[in-house]
């Protein structure tokens, strides 16, 4: 029987958690395709905040990276709007043509940011605050000009107005009520915001309603109703949001605010859900996670066809993503004659409770400057506790040693993924888990907002006791606590020689380590003492360990030196030949300018090897790869050196050496760069006299344009630099990190100073040479030698 | 019902490299056969639950296998994939006599 067909529209945070309920609860049932209008993978539109104000870049805020979607055999077609939706052929319709049919269709297209309709609206330098691309671009105004107005004082906008703070502009916030997050705060806490907010140098404008945007065509200015001005170079729009119909209205499903849904998230229509922000459900649009997360929850289960009661609404929770200023809001906080508060103000420390109270029972907490209750008011109100017994335990924990300790099992955590406390420890203590990341990994536990992420800390702190460090800087892995830098301090200190030492000596939790710390560990010891460590082949990837590159189907590729990229006929011939006699699947050039023989059995490697009397590439080793060239003096009429010799020298000399990750290298003969050292590791560019060489560039998933280190005369001090450069980065980067990524962290500045003074110089090219002395040809070894040929290269045949 | 398994002798157990795993085929089985640390023998499928990994050749750690495509971490005792993954490999018998190591297979 052909699979059910699930056709997703909006690859957004609701969506993607409805489709991800649906995977673990039927992982082979459907075929799923999914319509996304922005060109990326889903990724977490909260931590956006987090994004402007500098804590955390647009690539770490992937929900689900590319491969996610592959290895689940979901069809996402990013950047691809649907248009049209044909209920009766159950088809929808894309912007690029594409049609595809469903037997479920959910749609899930959040909201568009509510845009005043102002004059000027439509000017240059306007611009709402929802997507990557709106992130971008006031990170791109903010590098331009001085002068930002955000409109609206609630929670998006003073999120905006502290990202831009951040990036150096001067920030006007105006708002229309008199004071600050007028529907999450009373007028006591709005205040206790505002004079924060304004230590912070944020200035506000409230009371205040902008009439127009002036300027050309670029905005340079606001203007209010009472004729007041102010300047501005960029105008943040954050007033609100409105669900995002249209897709839904054009189909003639029933739309009030939002597409009116039941508690199964379903329509009017058979067969049509609807999810997130653009949905209705029992009068109540939600513009928050939490509640999107239950929904989805619901929606998985009818579509899989499983026993529920259904989504019954969600009791908000808000905090604000702005640090130094902690607040948090829950439930209702408006208080009528009917109600009752219990009011706590503490203008000495600058905190504020409030909690309201009808007929007895907690309804809404307010919290500012101290929010480490609010999990737990917000489960109090969620379940409707008595006041007396919330006052009971508050007079039992006044010492209050670690609020995490009293909280009951069922007390929620993470309120965005609804995790409880028990789901957590449990996790902690049946899956060993020791770090924040991981339970995030286990239980999706602060995989959102994050705000959550020091409850899970002291859970894990409680859960572990002593053996759970609060530092918690970042580990090799989960095997121990300690630090890269710790580590090596440690192996040099103590003398310890073998990878099973360390982790014994330096308490690592598994008794073998894992797949991270022990290739990190064989390289540290054989980097500190590269003449007398034995390099570990049990601790290596196998592409390392085989010295060839693993394929998804299990067969290898073998890639055969040529150094510089220079061949002859000999070898070429030489090659052809092993192609044949081995039934090579496919030969191609590498983009290093090399032969890849792709599809080779493990078993043929020494043989092939053994044939050919060629080194082969590294060319999947951590190691220094290829060295690519232009053409060069010798032929091009644009080159001034000789890039092809100095090339086939760097390749020569380097060759073999371990690396913290792959090395890639690129010599040109004029600023045309033909070898493209601009996003290589190391890139060197000819000139008439001069070589230039820039180092941490990148052309992988991380895009980087490397930075010009130094400029030198001679080939030989060519060399040196890039000895001392790639001695330096051997020394100091983290296993596994690329050049890009270390002149990134420690700045080429610091490396510049470094290898300026030629003292240091000569010391690091000292210690290169010594590693340099060591390094062998891996690939003749496999040949002769007779046990590593069995152990490592040969299948067992049992014949029966 | 129960079930009845043959013997089948795949090797000599000096002969197996430790804390690395060998690819064993007999008929249509393709099994990984690891030594480990503690000396015993083990043996489960080749083939990752993912992608169909060669877990034969995967980092060997303890009890685990960390399969070479994506990493998955695999139990070499009971073939139960750790989370945040989930599957599992089937896992087989081993006997070891004088040396010898025989699997023991469905018939
Ligand atoms: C800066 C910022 C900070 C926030 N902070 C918080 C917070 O701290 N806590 C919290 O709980 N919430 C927060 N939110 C709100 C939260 O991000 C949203 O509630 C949530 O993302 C809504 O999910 P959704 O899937 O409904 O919509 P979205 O995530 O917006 O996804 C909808 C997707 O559908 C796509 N789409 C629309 N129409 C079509 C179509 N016809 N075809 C194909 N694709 C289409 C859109 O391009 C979009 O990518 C924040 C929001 C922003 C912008
Ligand atoms: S980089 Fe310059 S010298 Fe080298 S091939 Fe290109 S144009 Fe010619
Ligand atoms: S195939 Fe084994 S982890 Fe992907």
């Amino acid at each position: 029987m052909p699979k059910q067909k699930i056709v997703l529209i909006g690859n957004g945070m609701a969506g993607m958690r409805a489709i991800e309920e649906i995977k673990k609860l039927r992982p082979d049932d459907f075929d799923i395709t999914v319509f996304g209008t922005e060109p990326y993978p889903n990724y977490n539109r909260i931590q956006l905040s987090k994004v402007l104000q500098g804590d955390t870049e647009v690539k770490d805020i992937t929900l689900n990276e590319w491969s996610w979607y592959e290895e689940n055999d979901i069809l996402l077609y990013p950047g691809e709007t649907v248009v049209k939706v044909d209920k009766k052929s159950q088809v929808v319709f894309t912007d690029k043509g594409r049609e595809a049919n469903y037997d479920y269709l959910i749609l899930a297209t959040g909201s568009n940011p509510f845009m005043l309709p102002l004059p000027g609206v439509d000017k240059e330098g306007v611009t709402a605050f929802r997507d990557i691309k709106d992130c971008e671009k006031m990170i791109e105004y903010s590098k331009k000009y001085k002068k930002a107005a955000v409109i609206g004082g609630g929670l998006l906008g003073l999120e905006a107005a502290r990202g831009l703070l951040n990036l150096g502009m001067e920030v006007d916030v105006i708002h229309i009520a008199d004071y600050l997050m007028e529907r999450q705060l009373d007028r006591e806490a709005g205040h206790m915001l505002q004079t924060e907010l304004e230590k912070q140098g944020m200035n506000f404008l409230l009371e205040k309603q902008t009439v127009e945007i002036i300027g050309r065509n670029r905005v340079t200015g606001l203007r209010f109703s009472n004729g007041d001005r102010i300047k501005a170079d960029l105008v943040v729009m954050a007033v609100g949001i409105k669900p995002n119909v249209s897709l839904a209205l054009e189909t003639d499903l029933e739309v009030n605010r939002g597409i009116v849904v039941n508690d199964f998230m379903e329509t009017d229509t058979p067969n049509i859900f609807a999810v997130g922000e653009c949905a209705e459900h029992n009068q109540m649009v939600y513009g928050l996670v939490a509640p999107l997360y239950e929904q989805g929850k619901a929606l998985a289960k009818r579509i899989c066809k499983l026993e529920d009661k259904g989504y019954k609404g969600s009791i908000l929770s808000t905090q604000l993503k702005v640090s130094g200023v902690d607040v948090f809001s829950s439930g209702n906080i408006k208080e009528y004659d009917s109600m009752k508060t219990i009011k706590l103000k503490d203008d000495w420390r600058g905190t504020y409770k409030k909690i309201t109270i009808e007929n007895d029972h907690i309804t809404g907490a307010v919290l500012f400057g101290d929010t480490r209750e609010g999990n737990k008011l917000l489960s109090f109100i969620k379940k409707g506790v008595q006041i007396e017994e919330y006052l009971a335990l508050g007079e039992q924990t006044e010492s209050n040693e670690s609020l995490v300790a009293e909280m009951p099992d069922d007390e929620l955590i993470c309120g965005c993924n609804g995790v409880t406390k028990g789901t957590i420890v449990q996790a902690i203590q049946t899956q060993g888990l020791s770090s924040v990341e991981q339970v995030k990994g286990c239980t999706n536990a602060s995989r959102s907002c994050g705000t959550c992420k020091s409850l899970v800390s002291e859970l894990l702190e409680y859960t572990l006791g002593d053996e759970y460090s609060e530092t918690q800087q970042e580990t090799i892995c989960g095997c121990t606590t300690l630090s890269k830098d710790e580590v090596i301090a440690e192996i040099k200190e103590k003398g310890l020689t073998h990878t099973r030492e360390v982790m014994n000596v330096l308490g690592w939790s598994t008794e073998e380590g894992c797949s991270k710390c022990r290739p990190a560990l064989n390289y540290y010891l054989g980097m500190i003492n590269p003449i007398d460590y034995k390099d570990e082949r049990e601790s290596r990837f196998v592409n390392e360990r085989l010295h060839a590159n693993i394929q998804n189907n299990g067969t290898y590729s073998v890639v055969p030196r040529m150094y510089g990229g220079v061949t002859n006929s000999e070898d070429l011939r030489k090659i052809a030949d092993v192609a044949d006699k081995y039934e090579v699947g496919m030969i191609k050039l590498t983009g290093g300018q090399r032969i890849d023989l792709l599809g080779v059995q493990k078993e043929d490697l020494p043989k092939i090897w053994a044939d050919l009397g060629m080194a082969s590439g590294h060319a999947y080793a951590k190691s220094v790869r290829t060295v690519k060239t232009c053409v060069g003096a010798d032929f091009c009429r644009f080159g001034t050196q000789d890039s092809v010799g100095m090339g086939i020298q760097i390749e020569r000399k380097f060759e073999g050496l371990n690396t913290p990750h792959k090395v890639k290298m690129g010599v040109s003969a004029c600023p045309r760069n033909c070898a493209e050292g601009g996003v290589k590791d190391v890139g060197v560019v000819g000139l008439d006299g001069v070589w230039e060489i820039y180092v941490g560039g990148n052309g992988g998933v991380e895009l980087r344009k490397a930075e010009l280190l130094v400029k030198v005369k001679t080939q030989e001090e060519v060399l040196e630099y890039i000895g001392a450069f790639l001695q330096d980065y051997r020394e100091n980067a983290k296993y596994l990190e690329r050049t890009s990524a270390y002149v990134e962290r420690v700045g080429i500045n610091h490396i510049q100073e470094v290898l300026e003074d030629k003292q240091k110089r000569d010391a690091l090219n000292q210690s290169m040479e010594i590693a340099l002395s060591a390094v062998q040809e891996p690939w003749s070894e496999a040949i002769r030698n007779g046990t590593l040929l069995r152990d490592l290269y040969e299948k067992v045949k049992v014949s029966e | 019902m129960e079930q009845t398994l043959r013997r089948v002798l795949i090797g000599n157990k000096s002969d197996l490299p430790e804390r690395l795993g060998k690819t064993v085929t007999i008929g249509t089985y393709e099994l990984a056969i690891f030594k480990l640390a503690s000396g015993e023998v083990r043996a489960i499928e080749n083939r990752c639950p993912h992608k169909g990994g060669v877990l034969a050749d995967g980092m060997v750690s303890g009890e685990y296998v960390f399969c070479p495509l994506h990493d998955w971490k695999i139990s070499i005792v009971d073939g139960q994939v750790q989370k945040p993954d989930d599957g599992c490999v089937p896992s087989y018998k081993i006997e070891v006599k004088n040396d010898l190591v025989y699997v023991l297979l469905p018939e």
